[in-house]
C-alpha cells in the first residue's frame, strides 16, 4: 500500500463525516427560505459552534478509551462562571476569560486525577463529578442572569471581513493550536496507544499516565471554551440541567458520527467536530421544511438511530464470527 | 453462587459469611452510617414511618435500577431509562383513558410499549453490534420525538387508572406499601432469574467474555436482546407505577432517575464493566441513594448543595469501595 492508502484509512471516519456534513448542509442552505447567505452561515456556525467544541472535547476522551460525561455539565458551569467574570474594562475580561478557561481546565484535571489515581471507572466518576459542577453552577447562578462584556461577545460572535463567522475561525483556531499539537506530541500518540490497547501501551513504555491526565484537561478546556462562547451568545448565565445533560448526549452523538470510535485509539477531534455540525444541521432541517416544531426530536432521533446503524455495516465484511466481539 | 452443599445450618451461615462480597457489606454499613447522621439530626430518622416511606420511595427506582442491573451485568448500558420511564407512564395513562378495557389493559400496555423500546435498544447492541451507549441514546430521543408528537410537547391529561394507583399507594398489609411488596417481588424475581437459571447465569458469562460465552454454546446475541428487553419492560413499569404515585404522567418524570438508577448499582458492587455483582448490592444501593437524597433534602440543603455532597459522596464511596484492581 502507498503512503495515501494508509492515510485515506486512518482518515476513513474524518472524511465521512465531512461528507455528511457537506450533504446536509447543501440540502439545508438550498432549501433555507433566506437562500444561501452569509447572514444564514453566521446563525448556523453560531449554533454549531458550541456543540462544535464539547464534541472535540469529548472526542480527545473517546481516543483514550474512556468517556468524559460531564462535559456538559462543565460548559453550564462555566457559562455561569463567565456571566459573573467576564465584564468590565478590557483587562478584566480578559482576566475574567482567563478565569473561565482555568476553570474548566481544573474541572477536567479533577476528572482526570479521580481516574487515574482514584482508579475509577470514567462513567462513574464523571457522573458524579457532573453533578458536583452542576451543584457548583447552581450555586453561581440559583436564578438565570447575569451579563457579559457585548464588545467582545458580539466581536466573538459577528463576522470578519463581514463574510466569515468568527465563531467558525475560533472553532478551526481551536482546533489548529489545540488538536494538531496535542495529537502529534508524545502526549497525543500515547494517549492513541493507550485507547488500542493499554496493556501493549504499558508495555512499550507510553507515559499512559500523562496522556489520560491530558486528554481529560483538554476536555474541561474545550468545554470551558464552549461554556464561554454560549455566554457570548446568551448574554447571561443559566445554570440549566437539561441543557448540560443534552450537550453531553449530543457530544456523544457527534463523536460517533464523527468517526472516533467509542472503544478508544481510533479518529480526530476534527472529525468529531463535522459530526457537530452535522448534527446541529440535521436539527435545522426541519425548520426549513416547515415542519411542526413538535416533530423535531422524533426527526432527530429517527436520524440519530440510522446515522448510528450505518457502522453495523461493517458486519457484513465480518469472515469469523467471532470478530463479533471485537 | 448456588454451590453451598454443607447440609448443617451452622455451616451454612459461616459459608455464607464469608461469601459476602465486601462492596455489599460496606453499603449496607453506609446505609447505617447514614441512619446514624440523621439521626443525630432529628429523632424522627429512625421511627418506622419514616423508614417505610422512605422505603416506598424507594421501591419505584428499586424496579428501575433492577433493569440497569441486568444490562451493566452484561457489560453494556441503557441510557435510554428516562423517556422509557415516561413513555410507560405516558402509555399507560393513555390507555387508561378508554373506557373498562382501557383500565384493564393500562398496566400491560404501559410495560409492552417499555419491552418494545427495550427490544429494539437490545437488536442494536446484540444483533447490529452497535456500542450500547449511542443505540440506546438514540432510542431514547426516539422515545422522547414519538412523546412529544403524541402529547404535544404539554403535560397529558389523562390520569393514571385505579389499578395503578393502588399498585403504587394502597396497602394490602396495613402500614406497609404495595409499591414496596411490588419492588419485592421484582426483586426475588431477578434474585432467582440471576442466580437459579440458566438465563442469568447467561448474563454473568456474557459479561465476564463474551467470546468465551459464545463459544461455550450460548446464543449471547438472544441472551442480550432478552436482557434490554427486560430492562426497558422494567423502566416502564417504574414509570407506571409513578404514575400512579402521581396519579398521572408527566413530561421528563423519568429524567430524575438515569443517574441515580446507575449510582445505585454501581454502588451496590456491581461490576460497570460486568459480570459481577450480587442483586443484594443493587438493593443497598437503591436505599443508600434514597436515603442520602431524602437526608440532604430534610436538611433544608439548597438543591445547589445537594447535588454538590451527592457527587462527592458517591465519589467517596467508590474510592472506598469501588476501586478497580491496579
Amino acid at each position: 500500500m502507498t503512503e495515501w492508502r494508509y492515510w485515506l484509512a486512518e482518515q476513513r471516519g474524518t472524511l465521512l463525516a465531512i461528507g455528511i456534513f457537506v450533504a446536509m448542509f447543501l440540502i439545508y442552505a438550498t432549501n433555507h427560505p433566506a437562500g444561501f447567505s452569509a447572514n444564514m452561515v453566521q446563525t448556523a456556525s453560531n449554533k454549531a459552534t458550541l456543540l462544535a467544541f464539547v464534541a472535540m472535547a469529548q472526542a480527545i476522551v473517546v481516543i483514550t478509551a474512556g468517556i468524559d460525561l460531564s462535559v456538559g455539565m462543565i460548559l453550564t458551569l462555566t457559562n455561569c462562571l463567565a456571566s459573573w467574570i467576564v465584564v468590565g474594562t478590557a483587562t478584566e475580561t480578559a482576566l475574567g476569560v482567563a478565569g473561565v478557561l482555568g476553570t474548566g481546565l481544573l474541572c477536567g484535571m479533577i476528572n482526570g486525577a479521580i481516574v487515574i489515581f482514584g482508579r475509577l471507572q470514567p462513567i462513574v466518576t464523571t457522573i458524579a463529578t457532573g453533578a458536583m459542577y452542576y451543584g457548583v453552577a447552581l450555586m453561581l447562578r440559583p436564578n438565570p442572569g447575569g451579563s457579559v462584556n457585548e464588545t467582545l461577545a458580539d466581536a466573538l460572535t459577528g463576522r470578519l471581513f463581514g463574510v466569515l463567522p468568527t465563531s467558525l475561525v475560533a472553532l478551526a483556531a481551536a482546533a489548529l493550536l489545540i488538536w494538531v499539537p496535542y495529537s502529534r506530541s508524545v502526549i497525543g500518540r500515547a494517549a492513541f496507544a493507550t485507547g488500542s490497547s493499554e496493556v501493549a501501551a504499558y508495555m512499550s513504555g507510553a507515559p499512559i499516565r500523562a496522556a489520560k491526565f491530558a486528554a481529560y484537561s483538554l476536555a474541561g478546556l474545550l468545554s470551558a471554551i464552549g461554556g464561554l462562547f454560549l455566554t457570548f451568545f446568551s448574554y447571561t448565565g443559566e445554570a440549566a440541567y437539561a441543557s448540560g445533560n443534552a450537550y453531553t448526549l449530543f457530544s456523544i452523538a457527534a463523536v460517533v458520527l464523527g468517526g472516533v470510535s467509542l472503544m478508544g485509539g481510533r479518529g480526530s477531534a476534527i472529525g468529531a467536530i463535522f459530526g457537530a455540525l452535522a448534527f446541529r444541521t440535521i436539527g435545522d432541517l426541519l425548520f426549513v421544511f416547515d415542519f411542526d416544531p413538535l416533530w423535531q426530536p422524533l426527526f432527530q432521533g429517527i436520524v440519530l438511530m440510522l446515522a448510528v446503524s450505518i457502522g453495523a455495516f461493517g458486519l457484513l465484511r465480518v469472515r469469523n464470527r467471532l470478530e463479533w466481539f471485537g | 453462587m448456588s454451590e453451598a452443599t454443607a447440609s448443617q445450618p451452622a455451616q451454612r451461615g459461616v459459608a455464607m459469611l464469608r461469601r459476602i462480597d465486601p462492596a455489599v457489606a460496606a453499603s449496607f454499613g453506609c446505609i447505617l452510617l447514614l441512619l446514624l447522621v440523621g439521626s443525630l439530626y432529628s429523632r424522627s430518622f429512625l421511627s418506622p414511618d419514616y423508614l417505610l416511606q422512605q422505603l416506598k420511595v424507594a421501591s419505584f427506582l428499586g424496579v428501575i435500577a433492577t433493569g440497569m442491573m441486568l444490562v451493566i451485568l452484561l457489560g453494556q448500558i441503557d441510557l435510554s431509562v428516562p423517556w422509557v420511564v415516561t413513555a410507560g407512564a405516558m402509555m399507560a395513562c393513555a390507555a387508561a383513558a378508554h373506557g373498562t378495557t382501557g383500565a384493564i389493559l393500562a398496566i400491560p400496555c404501559g410495560i409492552l410499549c417499555g419491552a418494545a423500546i427495550g427490544l429494539l435498544n437490545g437488536i442494536g447492541v446484540a444483533y447490529l453490534r452497535i456500542p450500547s451507549m449511542i443505540i440506546t441514546l438514540a432510542t431514547n430521543a426516539v422515545a422522547q420525538g414519538l412523546m412529544v408528537a403524541y402529547t404535544g410537547g404539554f403535560a397529558p391529561q389523562d390520569s393514571a387508572s385505579k389499578a395503578m394507583r393502588y399498585l403504587a399507594t394502597g396497602n394490602v398489609v396495613p402500614g406497609l406499601s404495595n409499591a414496596v411488596l411490588v419492588w419485592a417481588i421484582i426483586g426475588g424475581a431477578a434474585i432467582w432469574l440471576l442466580s437459579r437459571t440458566t438465563f442469568g447465569r447467561a448474563i454473568y458469562a456474557i459479561g465476564n467474555r463474551e467470546r468465551a460465552a459464545y463459544l461455550s454454546g450460548i446464543d449471547t446475541r438472544r441472551v442480550t436482546m432478552l436482557a434490554f428487553a427486560l430492562s426497558g419492560a422494567l423502566s416502564a413499569f417504574g414509570g407506571v407505577l409513578l404514575a400512579g404515585y402521581a396519579s398521572k404522567a408527566a413530561q421528563s418524570m423519568g429524567d430524575a432517575y438515569l443517574l441515580p438508577s446507575i449510582a445505585a448499582v454501581v454502588l451496590g458492587g456491581t461490576h460497570i464493566l460486568g459480570g459481577r455483582g450480587s442483586y443484594l448490592g443493587t438493593i443497598a444501593g437503591v436505599i443508600l441513594i434514597t436515603l442520602l437524597q431524602s437526608i440532604l433534602s430534610v436538611m433544608q440543603i439548597s438543591e445547589a448543595g445537594r447535588q454538590l455532597i451527592y457527587g462527592a459522596v458517591i465519589i467517596l464511596m467508590l474510592l472506598i469501595y469501588g476501586r478497580q484492581k491496579a
